[in-house]
């Protein structure tokens, strides 16, 4: 990693000067936070998105949690105001549930935190550009997200073919969601991802410009911090991916309404199509969602070992291959479709060697660790935490790879274990802890270290709670995406309920922690982190000039 | 568009009374044991087996794979059990102690001074191979397993499952081409008959033991997936399309799964049960729906001259009727299968 400590006396004196002038003048608040175009500014405003998408999406899980805390059906049919609990209204209601907590925590929460905040906020600081390549393209990529998120909150409110809201689980399957689903609800929610994946593309495209084009003399692509490195690649599989979802659900709107007959076997079309150009875009999607991930953890480890990055190119290339294998292999969610024999075999090969590039972010982050002087703030225990729940989440995965393995655990709650253990405990852990690493960057205000503990401890038993038990219902055989299941089922059932309590819990310490440190925190240094904190941001002052590097720096 | 969209909603319609769990079973075309309180042993219809609870369905508290009663399910789950578990364990294991380890002596306290070490080419090709190397030793197993599972041996029988929003319709064109249509239980009737609480059905599908079944797959409605996990059996049930797979179990019992493929408002109201029983009794089973034996008795498996081979696809519409509900059999059907 880039090591530009050195250059760190020349920019405060560059900012010394800017404060002088008028270079720091911000407009005023209606111009500032509804006709942005500082990267800053909307980097802050993609958080706030992500964290109201959040908490949005959190309490659908915390409906899903109470429901299946014990067998039967509780509450579906008093919150859809129906009689009987296996009113159909009540049972499409939970079908609505579970699609809105998917695409919410997908397209609303992870995805704007990670490249629209998180990247927006520090790709350009980081390669050393005053701002991003095109500021009102990135306006319109967060604003996209508003008119996308209403869509799909307000297609809950009208008719889904059994009930209201879709309830075609966030893959949007088809004839489920053509021919099984009639009313608008699904062609809003259509519209939302049709809205959410042009904001994304746009962003994808300003990131690739802004890292090609504007970089601080010196700083090569072999120099580029790896959070860069991973939104570089992040924007490339948006750029290869999306369009593909754009046009799959572009051919569902079109059977849905327009008579053609792309996924419907009786005019020639083929619903196992939908899939494979779903998963084309879906697969590499769970990358998206992971790999900016990667790019914090390895800022946060080294930093907190005072420590460079061990392998910093292997540490590149892997996120490439990462991203480049992502594109073949999305087949393995698709295993019980009816592939053939050959397929499935070249399928399961492939899924595999995915692996080994993310063996190598593992190992290389301990070894940067190792020989390191490593100290346990919020920051690194999430990191810390994120490490070894991702190898957990990771070697789950190496099981689902197996085609012949899958028979059994497809679409069981192994599944859900799985991919809750890389997003939930993998990406949302990396979010915490970029959001506590950077927060005192982004506010100037010192987050409260004891509460930032407490989160993570309650956080981390919380989700081990909830999620673990969950490997245990996938290898009993509970299906997923059911509100009611087979009393054999309630033990690991009721357990993951209490895991969501105190995971909600510590969510609760977070936000007091957020709003007591933006309101009393103690002001932040300009590098709170020391020595082993080593990029460009923390040269600038806690919170950074509106605009900085207006001369640019120079990197060794 | 529109007469799609009204045949479909009509289809619907006509559907819903069959699927409300309240509703009586419906009652199947051939036989007539609508009787639901055909609890224990029924005179009239045929004497169904009682499960057991420790095999064929979900254990309480269970933290395993469920006992499997096929070859390829015992081979899958040693694969499993042997072979991934413990090198799965092993890994994190391993992950958790360098972390812990670093986390001990590295501390700051520790060691006060870092060290500026960030290469070295030998171990970095180390923890490349040598995870290559575990995914080798667990891909050769693994192609050999898929590849078992797509090598059936020839079929004894052949069951075609159909699909529908919300309960599983089994056809035997083998016997007579008749068709049993399997309704969920109410929990009431399923406590009367001793059967778990949403598995138990109306009518099971019942094959024989000791023989090769092969399955068909297809739905006329949404994409529903067949699921047995004592059988290590899971397939897809697509509208438009014939999946086939396969089981062959001896032991003789009610093995129950879910439908597994989200299918709208009552997916997990459509349970999967089947019955092995012995030959002679499979054959009573066929005579009390009406089906009939092809041959002699198909106790002597040699009796069962196959008609299976070719003969799938017939027992549906070869041409596509233009309609909401009907599945189409065209040629995909033979991309389907391997």
């Amino acid at each position: 990693m880039t090591d530009t400590t050195a250059n760190a006396l020349h920019f405060q004196a560059d900012h010394a000067h800017e404060h002088h002038h008028d270079a720091d003048h911000k407009p005023a608040f209606f111009a500032r936070w509804f006709m942005s175009t500082n990267h800053k500014d909307i980097g802050t405003l993609y958080l706030i998105f992500a964290i109201i998408a959040g908490i949005i999406g959190g309490t659908i899980s915390g409906m899903m949690r109470m429901e299946l805390a014990h067998p039967g059906i509780q509450y579906l049919n008093h919150w859809a105001g129906v009689v009987s609990p296996t009113d159909p209204a009540a049972l499409h209601l939970w079908n609505v549930l579970i699609t809105a907590h998917g695409l919410i925590m997908v397209f609303f929460m992870v995805m704007p935190a990670m490249i629209g905040g998180f990247g927006n906020w520090f790709v350009p600081i980081m390669i050393g550009a005053p701002d991003m390549a095109f500021p009102r393209m990135n306006n319109i990529s967060f604003w996209l997200l508003i008119p996308a998120f209403s869509l799909l909150l307000g297609s809950t409110f009208v008719s889904g073919g059994t009930g209201n809201g879709a309830g075609t689980g966030w893959t949007v399957y088809a004839p489920l969601s053509t021919s099984g689903s009639a009313g608008p609800a699904v062609d809003m929610a259509i519209l939302s991802l049709h809205l959410a994946g042009a904001s994304s593309i746009l962003g994808a495209i300003n990131f690739i410009t802004t890292i090609f084009n504007m970089r601080a003399p010196g700083m090569t692509l072999h120099k580029m911090p790896l959070f860069v490195w991973s939104v570089l690649v992040t924007a490339f599989l948006l750029l290869l991916a999306l369009p593909v979802l754009a046009a799959a659900i572009t051919m569902l709107l079109t059977d849905r309404n327009f008579g053609t007959t792309f996924y419907d076997a009786a005019g020639g079309g083929d619903p196992i199509l939908y899939q494979h150009l779903f998963w084309f875009f879906g697969h590499p999607e769970v990358y998206i969602m992971i790999l900016p991930g990667f790019g914090m953890i390895s800022h946060i480890i080294s930093t907190f070992s005072k420590k460079p990055v061990f392998g910093y190119l292997g540490m590149a290339y892997a996120m490439v291959a990462i991203g480049v294998v992502g594109f073949v292999v999305w087949a393995h969610h698709m295993y019980t479709t009816g592939l053939s024999v050959d397929t499935k075999m070249y399928f399961t090969a492939a899924t595999m060697v995915i692996a080994v590039p993310t063996g190598i972010k593992i190992f290389s982050w301990i070894a940067t660790m190792w020989g390191g002087s490593l100290s346990f703030k919020t920051p690194m225990v999430w990191a810390l935490g994120f490490i070894f729940m991702f190898t957990v989440g990771g070697v789950t995965g190496v099981v689902l790879s197996n085609g012949g393995i899958d028979n059994y655990m497809q679409d069981t709650y192994y599944v859900v274990a799985h991919f809750h253990y890389v997003l939930s405990l993998g990406a949302v852990f990396s979010l915490f802890a970029g959001f506590y690493y950077w927060f005192p960057k982004m506010s100037g205000k010192m987050y409260n270290e004891l509460l930032g503990q407490l989160h993570f401890w309650l956080f981390f038993i919380g989700v081990n709670v909830l999620f673990f038990p969950m490997h245990f219902l996938g290898l009993d055989g509970m299906p997923r995406r059911y509100p009611d299941y087979p009393d054999a089922f309630e033990k690991w059932n009721s357990v993951a309920t209490h895991g969501y309590e105190i995971m909600a819990a510590s969510m609760g310490i977070f936000f007091i922690n957020l709003i007591w440190s933006l309101v009393a925190g103690k002001k932040a240094p300009d590098n709170p982190w020391g020595e082993g904190a080593t990029t460009l941001e923390w040269t600038l002052s806690s919170p950074p000039p509106y605009h900085q590097f207006e001369t640019l720096p120079k990197i060794d | 568009m529109k007469t799609l969209k009204t045949m479909m909603l009509a289809f619907a319609l006509a559907a819903t009374p069959a699927l409300a769990q309240e509703a009586a079973p419906a009652a199947p075309a051939a036989a007539a044991p609508a009787a639901a309180a055909a609890a224990t042993p029924a005179k009239e219809s045929f004497d169904y087996a009682r499960p057991i609870a420790t095999i064929g369905q979900p254990q309480p508290g269970s933290i395993s794979i469920q006992p499997q009663v096929t070859a390829i399910g015992q081979d899958a789950r040693w694969m499993h059990d042997a072979v991934l578990m413990p090198v799965i364990t092993v890994i994190s294991l391993f992950v958790l102690a360098l972390l812990l380890w670093v986390m001990v002596r590295y501390r700051r306290a520790a060691n006060p001074t870092p060290s500026r070490t960030s290469h070295n080419t030998v171990i970095e090709i180390i923890w490349t191979l040598v995870p290559v190397l575990i995914l080798v030793v667990i891909a050769v197993p693994s192609i050999k397993l898929i590849a078992a599972q797509y090598s059936p041996p020839k079929a004894d029988l052949t069951v075609k499952v159909v699909g529908h929003q919300w309960y599983w319709s089994y056809q035997y064109p083998d016997n007579g081409d008749f068709e049993v249509v399997s309704n969920i239980l109410t929990d009431e009737q399923d406590k009367a008959r001793g059967e778990p609480r949403l598995l138990g059905v109306d009518e099971r599908m019942v094959v024989p033991a000791g023989k090769v079944i092969k399955i068909i797959t297809t739905s006329d409605d949404v994409i529903h997936s067949f699921a047995v996990p004592a059988f290590w059996t899971k397939m897809d049930a697509v509208p438009g399309r014939l999946n086939e797979t396969w089981f062959k179990v001896d032991r003789p019992g009610v093995y129950y799964g879910q439908c597994s493929e989200l299918c709208g408002a009552k997916h997990a109201y459509m349970p999967i049960a089947v019955e092995v029983m012995e030959p002679a009794r499979f054959a009573a089973w066929v005579k009390s729906k009406g089906g009939t034996l092809p041959g002699a008795k198909p106790t002597a498996s040699e009796a069962i001259e196959a008609p299976a081979a070719p003969a799938p696809t017939a027992t549906t519409p070869a041409t596509p009727t233009p309609g909401a509900a009907t599945p189409a059999t065209t040629s995909q059907a033979a991309t389907a299968q391997n």
